[in-house]
């Protein structure tokens, strides 16, 4: 920290002392008359210029291709492939565009430097140029338009009809998920109902809501379909899994979806990584208050087999959290005890 | 044109009068003059833009120096430096909320078209003063008054609002959220209607003066494209700004008197809250309904700036001066139906975000015309860098490199994977942020000695722009990097994450990076400040420039022109004009004296050139 202080301190001494050399000199030219071009500071900015786009140039294109690995996150979901594909076609395309004018720009600048000799060139407009450059940007941007558009209406469509189903509800400050259980159906939440231990609101008025389960970590199974069915119970956060390229807003009172198909199980991923601790996350993207960045919600992709296994496993809330049987209206006491597999005798 | 020739004569008289009865308050606080209102825009746009500025240093120092210990800002900061010598995680968000709204709003906003609208307006167009100089006033004291409001909710108690720039609701909304959302938001909230109020004097002003007090012969077609630029920001502001204030006030209602407009089932600090059948999102429309057309706000005056400056400095016409003014017309309405480009991942209708996609992708056509025709006028020109030249060709190229990154962010597709990472902070920081800051001190720069009289010094304004221009790609190009990495904004660290736990060298340079840009600004600030009291007196017309400020006097008194106004008789961008005897040709200059350079056409308008004279018929020639 020392270090950082001394770096600014000097940077600011530094300033300083480059002002007051300046004070003498200011003053000295205070007398000197002055429309005239500074022929020298001219050319060395000129030449700044150039070395300038050279330096920066090198340095970027170096940079993205020695790093190239840092920065480019694994893949894991079917539609991230075209989401990449149409990612690195948009800056194949813009990065052209990129290197282009800004090369026109520093080379402009350093090679029509000032020179008294010169006039320079008169020339106020050119409807064909104009015309050129209105047009060829557009048929550019339409060509990316429709190959972006046509992306986005596959990945927005509608989840096919045997996705597996789960909720991912976001609250200060983490997430909770839940399955549909045996049923395969989400039963009914009020957030009325909400609690301590009933984080979802869950109403278990509704058969369906007894056999739901709510793990600490999110198993997904690998090649099916996966619907999320996202919400928040306070204020919004956003669903964010950057390696199955997903991101959605979970909004209090207006429930959100994705749908996608993860490809590569957690272990195919640590051997693809090399990285025995490989992890697939789940991030919060929307500021949501003091512990946003802390949001993490572990995702663990299973072969479909193991998956399977796993659900079997799990056991019902309702039946971890018995004591809600008395909130349930008598007549369904019983069936919502069959549903969550509690034993008829322990109560 | 006649009937605004009447009042000027009467202004004249009225200046008069009060120039001898000019007390210190009247001439320099609550003036009327334009020139000392674009001054004292201008001082507190710098006080801001510094107060942003070091606020994204601490900021800085958590992203880039995790470990290190803050204890030493402890006596600035008190509570908010934690027992362990760390920033507080919600003061980092007030940090991040209240640089993002100081520098959009206070620094690029009125600051940049505070100053300059009101500054160049009058003088470039031939008017006296604007159309009402008292409305002018209340302008500049409604945004003293908010900055008042603003800098005092950061000293207190529970914090200035935090909930990020775009307060998004519930966040905003309900104090349990979070501490800034109480006392704080609400001192925001209120700072924010007077801005907007300032914002609405200030824009009726620059449209009504633009209209209607041009001098003889400054037809639309021979306004400077700075003018052209105010004219449109100050459309898009009296249209989008009221949108904003009906947001604000239903914020304020659900706030306070327990309305339900954008709050619905929500379960907060161990109690679930009565409301219900709001919409957050809905706030999200009405906000980015205003903040898209926002950010054109804040550029589109830097644009108009650097068009004049690079035209005079490359000694050359602007390229394509209806192309400008076209593309400029067509951002401008095309930058109403773009907002929910920022909203694709809320959930909203698929089908609705893919007309935003097509609308977002057409408003960078006009973006892209305005940079070919930026280039082609640097093309075989005769290049001088002044200080202000190199921050416009600076400008460019930020305008540019971050105009690109529009293109990712515009593609729902790909919006998916970048929304809210660092990838968007790149993009804006560079589009807008620099590009506009950019615009903002070249015209401080090319202008100064028509505001002070007086020349700032080159060579510190050489070593600024050098610093500034390496600093600030050192800073906001690597974002990108982290971006595509994933790394989300708003974060206050990232080491609980496993896939976001790389680049800290990366994070430690852009810190390095902004300290050393926040150094050249103070070179700036002392190169400013010292010429403003003992930089060389100021010629006539420095930059050799065709603009009508520099037919006014060094030191204009109120009312510009001492006697009459001059006349216009051309376009303002008569550089190196074949034939000529300079190259250059003030606006001022009529076509009879200059039978050698004249185009065909041109010297056929000399005949109509007698009728401008004062008392004969005044020849409206707005029409073209
Ligand atoms: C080529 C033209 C441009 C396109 C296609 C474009 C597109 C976008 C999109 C889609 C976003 C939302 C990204 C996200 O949040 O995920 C965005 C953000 C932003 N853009 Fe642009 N943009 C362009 C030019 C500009 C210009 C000229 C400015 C300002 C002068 C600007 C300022 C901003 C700002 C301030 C944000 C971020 C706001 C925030 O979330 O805090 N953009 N842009
Ligand atoms: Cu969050
Ligand atoms: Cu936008």
């Amino acid at each position: 920290m020392m270090n950082l202080v001394l770096i600014v301190g000097g940077i600011l001494v530094l300033t300083i002392i480059i002002a007051l050399v300046r004070v003498s000199s200011l003053i000295s030219v205070a007398r000197k008359e002055g429309t005239k071009v500074d022929k020298s500071s001219n050319r060395v900015n000129g030449a700044l210029m150039l070395i300038f786009l050279i330096v920066s140039g090198i340095v970027t294109i170096w940079y993205s291709i020695s790093t190239f690995d840092t920065y480019n996150l694994p893949l894991a979901s079917e539609h991230g492939a075209v989401t990449d594909r149409l990612f690195w076609t948009t800056m194949a395309v813009t990065g052209f565009i990129f290197m282009l004018t800004n090369i026109l720009l520093f080379y402009f600048s350093y090679r029509y430097q000032y020179n008294e000799e010169r006039r320079a060139f008169f020339f106020p407009d050119n409807n064909k140029l104009e015309i050129l450059w209105t047009v060829v940007p557009a048929i550019v941007l339409t060509l990316l338009v429709f190959s972006g558009l046509t992306a986005w209406h596959d990945i927005t469509s509608k989840a096919p009809k045997d996705s597996e189903v789960i909720e991912i509800m976001g609250y200060q400050f983490a997430w909770a998920t839940r399955y549909p259980g045996k049923d395969d159906k989400l039963g009914n939440y009020n957030y009325r109902l909400i609690d301590v231990e009933n984080l979802f609101g869950l109403d278990f008025s509704d058969r369906n809501a007894h056999d739901d389960f709510m793990p600490r970590e999110l198993h997904l199974p690998k090649g099916k379909p996966v619907l999320f069915k996202i919400r928040a119970r306070d204020v919004i956060h956003s669903v964010f899994a950057p390696h199955f390229r997903l991101k959605m807003d979970a909004v209090p009172g207006m429930p959100t979806q994705f749908w996608f198909v993860p490809t590569k199980t957690t272990e195919e991923m640590r051997a693809e990584t090399g990285n025995d601790e490989f992890n697939y996350e789940i991030a919060c993207t929307e500021v949501c208050g003091r512990g946003h960045f802390t949001m993490r919600l572990l995702v663990i992709v299973d072969e479909p087999e193991d998956y399977e296994k796993w659900k079997a496993g799990q056991q019902p809330w309702l039946a971890k959290n018995p004591g809600y049987l008395s909130k349930i209206p008598k007549e369904m006491r019983e069936l919502a005890m069959i549903n969550a597999g509690i034993s008829l005798d322990e109560k | 044109m006649a009937t605004a020739d009447i009042h000027i004569a009467e202004d004249i008289h009225h200046g008069d009068h009060h120039d001898q009865q000019q007390s210190f308050v009247t001439k320099y606080i609550f003036s009327q003059d334009h020139k000392t209102i674009a001054k004292q825009f201008l001082i507190t746009g710098i006080f801001w833009a510094l107060m942003g500025g070091l606020m994204s240093l601490v900021f800085r120092l958590q992203l880039g120096f995790p470990e290190a210990t803050l204890e030493w800002l402890r006596p600035i900061f008190g509570g908010w430096i934690t027992e362990s010598g760390k920033l507080d995680p919600e003061f980092y968000l007030a940090m991040v909320t209240m640089h993002g709204t100081i520098m959009i709003f206070f620094v690029l906003t009125a600051g940049l078209s505070g100053t300059f609208s009101n500054f160049l307006i009058p003088l470039q167009i031939g008017a006296r003063d604007m159309a009402s100089g008292f409305m002018n006033m209340l302008s500049y004291w409604f945004f003293f008054l908010s900055s008042v409001v603003m800098f005092i909710s950061l000293f207190i108690e529970t914090g200035p609002a935090s909930g990020g720039w775009v307060i998004y609701p519930p966040l905003s909304a309900l104090p349990q959220a979070m501490s800034g959302s109480g006392l704080g938001m609400t001192m925001w909230l209120i700072a924010m209607v007077f801005f907007i109020v300032s914002t609405m004097l200030g824009g009726i002003n620059y449209i009504t003066t633009i209209i209607n007090l041009r001098t003889r012969g400054m037809s639309f077609t021979r306004l400077p494209l700075t003018i052209w630029a105010f004219l449109l920001t100050a459309t898009l502001a009296l249209l989008s700004f009221p949108v904003l204030v009906a947001a604000v006030l239903l914020l304020i209602f659900d706030r306070s008197f327990g309305t339900s407009f954008y709050l619905s089932d929500i379960y907060i600090g161990g109690e679930a809250l009565p409301n219900s059948g709001g919409s957050p999102i809905l706030f999200q429309h009405l906000f980015w309904f205003l903040g898209h057309p926002e950010v054109y706000i804040v550029i589109l005056p830097a644009l108009g700036i650097t068009s004049e400056i690079i035209s005079t400095n490359s000694r050359k016409p602007i390229f394509g001066y209806m192309a400008m003014i076209g593309s400029l017309i067509a951002i401008t309405l095309l930058s109403f139906v773009v907002w929910a480009h920022h909203m694709f991942v809320t959930g909203m209708n698929p089908f609705l975000g893919s007309v935003f996609v097509l609308l977002t992708f057409i408003i960078a056509v006009p973006s892209a015309v305005k940079v070919f025709n930026y280039l082609t006028t640097l093309w075989r020109g005769n290049i001088i860098f002044t200080p202000a030249m190199l921050f416009s060709i600076g400008l460019v190229s930020f305008f540019i490199t971050g105009g690109v990154t529009g293109l990712f962010l515009g593609n729902a597709a790909l919006d998916i994977q970048l929304h809210d990472t660092y990838f968007v902070v790149a993009h804006f920081h560079i589009v807008m942020g620099s590009a506009a800051f950019f615009g903002m001190v070249a015209g401080v720069y090319h202008w100064f000695p028509k505001m002070f009289g007086r020349m700032m010094d080159a060579r510190l304004g050489y070593i600024h722009f050098w610093m500034s221009f390496v600093g600030i790609y050192s800073v906001f190009f690597p974002m990108h990097y982290i971006g595509i990495a994933g790394f989300p904004r708003r974060y206050y660290s990232f080491t609980n994450f496993d896939a976001f736990n790389s680049y800290t060298d990366l994070n430690a340079l852009i810190t390095i990076a902004a300290f050393i840009t926040m150094a050249a600004q103070f070179i700036f600030l002392f190169n400013f400040f010292y010429s403003i009291f003992r930089g060389r007196k100021a010629p006539q017309n420095p930059w050799r420039s065709n603009t009508l400020e520099w037919t006014a006097p060094i030191n204009p008194e109120h009312g510009n022109w001492p006697g009459e106004i001059p006349t216009v008789y051309r376009w303002p961008y008569d550089y190196s004009k074949p034939g000529a005897k300079e190259d250059f040709i003030p606006q001022n200059i009529p076509f009879s004296e200059t039978s050698e350079s004249n185009l065909p056409n041109e010297t056929e308008s000399i005949k109509l050139e007698g009728f401008d004279k004062k008392d004969a018929i005044v020849v409206d020639d707005t029409e073209e």
